[in-house]
């Protein structure tokens, strides 16, 4: 294996390592939430720095590789989709930040009602997180192109969520401020399973130098 | 990019001498006012395909072409073809600078006195226009009577650019024009070639792919004897379509 090719694989175990960093601040993020476990909440957000710190090793790696190597074709595709992916990654590192900010102060407060939606939405996105690893690391455009479907059961809980939480508020004024924070939640799901959307995108960008995104081509 | 092609290569094949079967069946498109690369690894054909174009093969006997070249609809490989006729229209940059012994001035008019320009006036005039051509006349301009000799390497290539420039061709070949020359002087033939090609049409060879990427617009990728592919430069450099490209410009081979 060339120095290149070394670097490369480097450089794609470090994305894998960001990537399964952030999906675990989902997953105990919404832990967080549902068993009301402020310390864990904390946690996640005390770890945070390790994905903000990845994100910026994977820019100077890539600006770095760019510089010295000159990549070109496949090479030059699977850098520039790197530099992209973590900007994605690091966003959904900062959304489950603010899901572990709504715990804590929801926490406050008696709950409002049991957790259904949320956690389901929180296994969408995730899920969506885990196979669009998958997908990258196996160039796998088939299942790229199956996560973009995904997003629409996400935005379709989105929606309903919001329903259920108006009518909560319109019930009890007293709700108001829970049900919004738990709205927020709900947004910030929906901005992760996004995030993992672009991703899934330019995973078919690398493999197939085709740009999918703002087209009818999903 | 788009428009009229100048050159169309048509199931060319070619044999040195001794029947080696240099090119296979090359079918190739060349664009007027632009910049065609042809990149590839060492004994591919890239030089051979670029010296059929003016019919250098011609000076060594029992080469031999099959197929057609057209040059603006005409077939430069039939027999009636004046091939002195033909290297004034489609002229020729080597590797190495090649300056004849004489003065500056003397090396850019010696195709036009050849072509029978004999007012001195008119010769000044076309001398001077050609070293602007190319880049060259605010170096040379107080020393046109000193040998060409005297020039850095740099300066030497551009002066060959302009003697071939002088007698107006239409089509320049390049054949891997700066691999003698430091990054400096690179840059400047290549900032003149991608001026150059407001008015003639230009063949590139090179071995340097980054110099392909930044000068042409469209590049062709052979290996033994083949032409793999050919397309828009970006394309080639960021989605080729063979894998074989694929290998070559991110340096798994070659």
């Amino acid at each position: 294996m060339s120095i290149f090719d070394e670097e490369l694989r480097n450089l794609k175990e470090r994305i894998l390592k960001m990537g399964l960093l952030v999906e675990a601040a989902i997953r105990d993020s919404i832990k967080s939430l549902v068993e009301r476990d402020v310390e864990l909440a904390r946690e996640v957000i005390r770890r945070d720095h390790q994905i903000n710190a990845l994100d910026v090793e994977i820019d100077e790696e890539s600006i770095r590789l760019i510089a010295l190597r000159q990549p070109k074709a496949g090479d030059l595709r699977f850098i520039t989709t790197a530099m992209k992916i973590t900007t994605d990654l690091e966003r959904m590192g900062d959304l489950a930040e603010d899901i572990c900010e709504r715990a804590v102060e929801l926490n406050e407060e008696p709950p409002l009602k049991p957790y259904i939606d949320i956690p389901r939405m929180a296994e969408i996105s995730q899920g969506m997180l885990i196979d669009v690893l998958d997908a990258f690391v196996r160039k796998d455009t088939s299942k790229a192109y199956e996560i973009i479907k995904r997003d629409d059961e996400v935005d379709n809980l989105t929606v309903q969520i919001f329903n259920e939480l108006v009518f909560f508020m319109i019930q009890d004024p007293r709700a108001v401020s829970r049900a919004v924070k738990i709205t927020y939640i709900a947004k910030y799901l929906e901005r992760i399973a996004d995030h993992a959307t672009n991703i899934a995108e330019m995973v078919v960008y690398m493999v197939e130098g085709r740009m999918i995104r703002h087209t009818e081509n999903q | 990019m788009k428009g009229e092609l100048e050159i169309e290569v048509k199931g060319l094949n070619f044999y040195y001498a001794g029947d080696v079967h240099a090119l296979k069946g090359i079918d190739l498109a060349v664009h007027k006012h632009g910049v065609t690369a042809l990149i590839g690894p060492s004994g591919c054909g890239k030089t051979t395909l670029l010296r059929c174009f003016n019919r250098m093969h011609d000076l060594y006997p029992r080469n031999r072409y099959e197929g057609e070249i057209l040059f603006q609809g005409e077939n430069i490989l039939s027999n009636g073809i004046d091939h002195i006729r033909l290297r004034s229209r489609i002229g020729m940059v080597f590797q190495k600078p090649t300056p004849f012994p004489m003065s500056i001035f003397d090396n850019i008019a010696y195709g036009l006195r050849l072509k029978g320009v004999r007012k001195r006036s008119e010769l000044s005039e076309k001398v001077e226009k050609a070293i602007m051509s190319a880049a060259l006349w605010d170096e040379v301009k107080d020393k046109l009577n000193f040998s060409a000799y005297e020039l850095s390497g740099g300066q030497q290539q551009r002066l060959v650019i302009a003697r071939a420039l002088a007698v107006e061709p239409e089509v320049l070949l390049f054949d891997e024009p700066t691999s003698a020359l430091d990054p400096i002087s690179t840059a400047k033939i290549e900032e003149l070639i991608i001026n150059l090609k407001n008015n003639v049409t230009i063949i590139v060879v090179t071995h340097n792919m980054q110099q392909a990427a930044r000068i042409s617009d469209r590049t062709g990728f052979l290996m033994l004897g083949e032409l793999i592919e050919f397309g828009r430069t970006d394309r080639i450099f960021t989605n080729p379509s063979e894998k074989l490209t694929e290998e070559y410009v991110t340096g798994r081979f070659g």
